[in-house]
This record gives C-alpha cells, structure tokens and sequence, in this order.
C-alpha cells in the first residue's frame, strides 16, 4: 500500500522537519514545489533562489542548488543567471515585501522584459521574519506592529494586487496566476502550469500564494484559517490571470 | 568560440570605455549587464555592438542594483560576467558587490569616477576610492586595480577576470570620466598571444548530476545563524586575502632613494605626478614617486621602504584625501612628515605639483 502524503524525492531530508513556525504556510507552498520538480523531473536543472524574510529558512530545503541573496534581489540574481545560462530552470523565491516592496522594480522590469523566469511570491500580508511589520500586502484595518490601530489606507496606502499588476504589463505568453495554501491541488497546478511555461521558453512566470503566519497575527488554527479563507481570498481572488495563447514555445 | 576579436597586436586609438570593451572582449567575457551613467556609457555601447559578433550577450538593467546581481548571477552560471558604472551608480553597486565579497563570487566591475558626493559632476574625480576599496558593510575583501592610461585600462581589465577567477575576490578596475572619455594610443592585444592564459570559469550553479544523488546540493547563503558560524566564515575570508595579498599588490616607484621629497599618487594624477618627478629630477631635485596600482590591497611594505628612505612625502589626489588615508593607515608608527595637495573632483596638471613641490622644498632650506 502506497503511504501518503509523500515526502517530496527533490526535499533535503537532512534539512527537515523544515524550520518554518507552526502553522506557517511556507511548509505547504515548498511542499507543492517540491512536488512539481518532483513531476517535471526537473531536479537536476533547477536553481532555487531565495530571499530575505522567511523566505531564506528555504537555502537548504531542497536538493537542488540554491542561493540565498539580499532582501528584494532574488530576482536579478534568477535573471542574471537565466540569461547567463538559459538550460537552467530558476524559481525565484520571496515574501510579499521583497518582490512588492523593496525589490518591486525588479519584479516589474523582470515581468516587462518578459524574462523567462518563474517568480513564487507568498503572500502573508505582513514583514513576519523582522516581527510583524505592514507589509504592502496587510490589509485595509489590518493591524500590525506599524499599523497598530490599523491600516489606514489614507495613511498608509492601500494593499498591492501583485498578479493584476503582472498580469497587466506582461506579454502574451506570460503566465500569471494567485494561489492559496488552502488550496493545496490548485496551488500546485499553478506552480506546474508556471514552471512548464518557463520549460516551454514561453514567457515570464509568477504565482503569488496566499499563505499563513498565525505567529504575527496572533491568531489560533481556527481564526488563521479564517482569515486566509474568507478575508484574505475576498481581497485577493485567486485564480489564474493570464495564461498563454496560441504561442508555442 | 568563432573567429578572435583581436589577432596578435594592434595599434588603435580610441576612447577609454571603448578600450575596455575590447578588453572585456578579448579576455573572453560572455555577458555584460548594465545600467546607463556617465562617464561609463560607451562601456555597453562598445560591447553591444561588438559582442553578437563574437556570440557574447548583453542586458541592460532598470538599475545598479540589478545590474551588480545579474552580475552576480551570471559569474554563480559560471560565466565571465562583468559590470561598469560610476558615481551614484557605485553607490547602489555596493549591495550586490558585498553579496559578492561575502560569498567569494568573483565578479568584475569596471569604475569611471565622477564628481561626488550625490550626483555631482559627470565628468571626472578621484573620489569613490573609499568606496570601491571598502563599500557594503564588509571588511573591503576586494581587490581594486587603480589604472593610469588607455594602455592599462586594457591590460588591467583582462587581469582583473584572472585576478577575480583566481583569488575569487570581487575585483574592480577603477578608472575616471578622464580616462573613460579621452582618445589615446594603445595597443590591443589577443591575451593568448602574449602567453596569458585565462583562468579558467566554473560553475556555481548546475553543474551536471542530479543534486542529492550524483552530488551535493550547491546550498549557498550570506546569512548564518550565530555570530561564531559568521566569524568562521570572515576568519577564512581574511586569513586567504591576507595571505594572497603579496603576489596580488602592484606598484611602481621612481626615484626613491634618498629622495626630498616622494610623490604619492594614484590614478591619471599620478601621470601628473610623475611628469612633475621626472621634471624637478631633471633639475637636479631630489623629487621621486610611489603609485599604488592596487589601492585594495594596498602595496604597504613596499611604500614603507620607499618612505623610509624620503625626508618627507606629498599625497597628491583629485579627492580630499582619500588615498591619504590608506597612506596614513600604511605608514602608522613612522615618523616622515606627510604633505598634501587634495583638489576634490578637479584635474591636477603637472604644472600644480611642480609649483607645490618647489614651495615645500622651498620651505625646508
């Protein structure tokens, strides 16, 4: 009999149990990765590269070569090896403060450029490794530990949509979907979907996934679940945005 | 690899920027990212037009920033990879180039100093040696060629891709908008048929085998957990820089024994000072030179033994001293007085040090 879950062939075994708090979704959206590298048979050409934030306890997930750089700079490390040497698959790994803030012009001329690379956002709406800051992603009357009374969109502006933003300045060929950790078999197949899309040389790739940090916001597996499931899906809908057209890689 | 960019030697004359493309070019560099800034400009517009016929790639980036860590990700491919900028752009250049120091990542970066602080002239200074010597929030384990003339932004830019790949310390090659801007006559050169061999590149990243069964996982990371894991790591890092120091360092001394007077000097001002040297030693002045043609590291025996012998020394530099700290920092415990002329961001004539100098001379009859 065939036990399930698997633990992915492409996970480093002498890295796990991985060092993500519990109830963090981090675990879930490296575990879908894991799978489709796993699926795509890619684990000898894939380069996993990693941000500052909680993004960087992945350095040593996987089996695959890795680089952890500066907070919002894994994208042109990904790109300037990409285009260095196109054989390579990279996945380039961040929060939602290094590829929406600090590191948003990156992702921006990356995406126009149509740099055939994959971007894997996690979305949490909060700067969780530095302890709960707002993020460009907190939500409207969010609290945080820089919005303490809430985040007041006169203030503090309003949330990011990452893929509406993507979406709107790629080319046809591009793929650009949101996930959620709550939604484990979709996640996965955006991710698929993205990597397959770099594979085919079709154009640039970028899933954002909704993900969990009950550590920051306080919150217990019945109200983080809650919170990711009815307010965070309402402000941003998953699904897929763009997807490419009759454009053969 | 076609057919060679350069076969054998030959003459040319052409701008700084353009020599170094060439160089770039013959040293066999196979991609160059790049954010435009003046006085480096004509760095990317050479290679551009130069590299597709030789099967060489380009990227232009939205910023310094990216441009240092494509860089980066381009040496981690295992390719000759290469950046230039300057200024404001030196400044952004700094985070990726201390990725780079921090990991051993042996890029090259190619510096046309302007006028600084901020934005400043676009036109020429002496002033971002402190920077390129000991930017990011490291130690400055980085190896930092100053050049002189066309002559050796060329030589020096095919070293500084041997320098890099063989130490794997960041190198730089720091010129200014004088040498980036100006014609001059140099020669151009095939490496291989002068009897350089080019170190040879290695990936980082995707070398063959699947990782975790036919080898080890490149698992590479700036950021550790304690503070003894990171002193491990710097220990390591200084202990080989300091011991390759000796055979990296380069300089050059005219002059210098007995001298009244020694000339200390980097860069385009030290053909000034040289020229006054040469001129004031025809005079019958006991006048010499020492230029450091490393600034990082910096030749600190070899100007101890020249300012030994000098009753005095004069820092010469287009920056409010800069190289005079690292020759205070050199010269700590002797006692030779240190004389200057700093002109921040201005050309310094031969003519200036001449006048100075007899001054000084002057003074001590």
């Amino acid at each position: 009999m065939e036990v399930l879950p698997k633990i992915p062939k492409s996970w480093n075994l002498e890295s796990k149990p991985h060092k993500f708090c519990p109830g963090c979704g981090h675990g879930l959206v490296l575990k879908a990765l894991g799978q489709v590298i796993d699926e795509l048979g890619i684990q000898d050409r894939v380069v996993f590269g990693c941000d500052i934030g909680c993004s960087l306890l992945a350095w040593d997930f996987f089996n695959v070569d890795s680089v952890q750089t500066h907070h919002g700079r894994t994208t042109p490390v990904m790109v300037g090896i990409k285009r260095a040497n196109p054989e390579l698959i990279v996945v380039a790994y961040m929060g939602d403060g290094g590829g929406y803030a600090i590191g948003s012009q990156h992702l921006v001329n990356a995406a126009t450029r149509d740099d055939k690379i994959t971007v894997l956002l996690v979305n949490n709406t909060i700067y969780a490794m530095t302890g709960g800051q707002m993020a460009p992603t907190t939500m409207p009357g969010q609290k945080t530990e820089t919005t303490p009374y809430g985040r007041d969109v006169g203030v503090a502006g309003y949330p990011m949509m990452g893929p509406e933003m993507v979406s709107a300045i790629t080319q046809e060929g591009a793929y650009v979907a949101r996930g959620s950790v709550a939604r484990f078999r979709k996640l996965k197949q955006y991710i698929k979907n993205a990597l397959q899309n770099q594979m085919d040389e079709r154009g640039f790739s970028f899933v954002e996934a909704l993900s969990t940090c009950p550590t920051n916001w306080r919150t217990n597996a019945e109200k983080t679940w809650a919170f990711l499931e009815e307010q965070m899906t309402d402000q941003y809908p998953p699904g897929e945005f763009k997807t490419p057209q009759g454009k053969e890689g | 690899m076609g057919e060679k960019p350069i076969k054998g030697e030959q003459k040319a004359f052409m701008t700084g920027n353009e020599a170094v493309a060439w160089a770039a070019l013959a040293a066999d560099a196979e991609i160059m990212y790049g954010y435009p800034i003046t006085p480096q400009n004509e760095v990317m517009q050479y290679w551009t037009r130069l590299a597709p016929k030789y099967d060489k790639r380009f990227l232009q980036t939205e910023d310094e920033l990216s441009a240092g860590f494509t860089t980066v990700g381009g040496v981690l491919a295992g390719r000759r990879a290469f950046t230039a900028t300057a200024g404001p752009g030196n400044v952004l250049m700094q985070e990726p180039m201390s990725m780079a120091e921090a990991m051993r990542i042996p890029t090259v970066v190619v510096i046309q100093q302007r006028g600084g602080p901020s934005t400043a002239t676009v036109i020429y200074s002496q002033q971002e040696v402190t920077l390129t010597c000991f930017g990011g929030n490291g130690e400055g384990l980085r190896i930092v060629y100053s050049t002189s003339s066309h002559q050796e932004l060329f030589d020096y830019t095919i070293k500084a891709f041997n320098t890099a790949w063989k130490y794997r310390f960041p190198t730089f090659v720091l010129a200014d908008g004088y040498q980036a801007k100006m014609r001059e006559s140099l020669v151009l050169y095939d490496p291989q048929a002068k009897g350089i061999e080019m170190v040879p590149t290695e990936s980082f990243v995707g070398k063959p085998g699947t990782p975790g069964e036919d080898r080890p996982p490149a698992h590479l990371r700036n950021t550790y957990n304690t503070e003894e894991e990171l002193f491990d790591v710097l220990s390591k890092n200084i202990r080989e820089f300091e011991e390759n120091a000796p055979e990296i360092t380069e300089y050059e001394e005219f002059n210098t024994d007995d001298a009244d007077l020694l000339l200390i000097a980097h860069g385009i001002v030290f053909r000034s000072a040289a020229m006054a040297a040469r001129e004031l030693a025809g005079e019958g002045q006991k006048v010499g030179y020492f230029r450091p043609i490393t600034l990082r590291p910096f030749p600190q025996e070899e100007l101890r033994q020249a300012a030994a012998k000098a009753k005095q020394v004069m820092v010469v530099e287009s920056a409010y001293g800069q190289l005079l700290k690292l020759v205070k920092e050199n010269l700590y415990g002797m006692e030779v007085p240190i004389k200057t002329h700093l002109r921040p961001g201005v050309g310094i004539t031969p003519e200036e040090i001449v006048a100075d100098t007899k001054k000084i001379l002057g003074e001590g009859e």
